[in-house]
C-alpha cells in the first residue's frame, strides 16, 4: 500500500486577497490526480467556505488534506475565538460577519451548512477562547 | 452559440481570458459568494456586481464557463491579475443583471 498523499496550507487571517488560494491548490492537484469531478467539487466547496471562516473569524489558521484509498479528509484548525453555539451556526442563515466583510460578498451564512451539506461526515471541535478545529470526511 | 459570438451578440466587454469559441452551459445570477459556490455549475456563466479576487476564486472552483461583471463594475487590480493568473475569462457589460439574463436568453433562442 503507497502512503497517503497529505498537503498543507498556512491560511493567512485577515487576508482577502489570498483567500482560497488552498483551496485552489487542492483542487488542480485532485485533478491532476484524476479524481471524479463530484468529488473534487464537493472538496473544493467544503473547503473554501472553512478557509474563508478561518480568515474572517479566527485570524487564520491551518488547512491539512489527506487523500486515503476511501476518502478525502481535511483538517482545517484555528486558534480563533472558537464557536459559543454550535447549532446556531449550523442555521442557513445565520451570520456573526461584520458589516465590511459583507461587503465583498461573505456573510451569507451560509459557509457552515455548505461545508456539512457537501461532504459526508464533519466534526466541529471548538472551544470559546481557544479554537476551532473541523474535520471533514468526503468518500471516494 | 459560443461565448465569443455571445460577447458580439449582446456587447459583452472581455476583461480578462479569451472567450473563443468556448461554450457555456446555464447562467447563474447573484452575489453572495456562498451561495455562488453551491450554485454555480461547471460551464455556466456566472453573472454578479461583485469585483474582488474572491469572484475569481469561486469562478475557479466552480469552474464557471464564465463570470459577466454587471452594470458597468470594473475588476480590482489584484482580482484582474488572479483571473489572468487562473486563466478565468471575466466580460462585463453596463446591462443590470436582469437586462443580462433577459439578452443572454434571447441570444439563445
Amino acid at each position: 500500500m503507497s502512503e497517503n498523499i497529505r498537503f498543507h496550507f498556512d491560511v493567512d487571517g485577515e487576508n482577502f486577497t489570498s483567500a482560497g488560494e488552498a483551496s485552489v491548490a487542492v483542487k488542480k492537484k485532485l485533478r491532476q490526480l484524476g479524481y471524479p469531478p463530484d468529488v473534487i467539487r464537493k472538496v473544493s466547496i467544503a473547503m473554501y467556505e472553512g478557509e474563508i471562516n478561518m480568515v474572517i473569524h479566527a485570524d487564520g489558521g491551518t488547512a491539512d488534506v489527506e487523500v486515503r484509498d476511501d476518502e478525502i479528509v481535511i483538517v482545517l484548525a484555528d486558534h480563533g475565538p472558537g464557536i459559543p453555539n454550535v447549532e446556531l451556526a449550523m442555521q442557513e442563515g445565520y451570520s456573526t460577519a461584520r458589516d465590511n466583510i459583507r461587503a465583498l460578498g461573505f456573510g451569507a451564512g451560509m459557509g457552515l451548512p455548505n461545508m456539512k451539506k457537501y461532504t459526508d461526515d464533519m466534526v466541529i471541535d471548538t472551544e470559546v477562547g481557544v479554537g476551532t478545529t473541523i474535520t471533514m470526511k468526503v468518500n471516494l | 452559440m459560443n461565448l465569443s459570438e455571445l460577447c458580439d451578440a449582446i456587447g459583452l466587454k472581455i476583461v480578462a481570458g479569451n472567450p473563443g469559441e468556448a461554450g457555456w452551459d446555464g447562467v447563474y445570477a447573484g452575489d453572495l459568494l456562498s451561495r455562488a459556490m453551491s450554485h454555480v455549475k461547471a460551464d455556466n456563466l456566472w453573472i454578479t456586481i461583485m469585483c474582488n479576487t474572491n469572484v475569481i476564486a469561486v469562478a475557479s472552483l466552480t469552474e464557471a464557463a464564465a463570470v459577466i461583471l454587471a452594470e458597468g463594475v470594473e475588476l480590482l487590480p489584484e482580482a484582474l491579475d488572479a483571473a489572468v493568473d487562473n486563466g478565468i475569462t471575466v466580460l462585463s457589460s453596463d446591462k443590470t443583471v436582469n437586462e443580462l439574463c433577459i439578452a443572454i436568453h434571447e441570444a439563445e433562442r
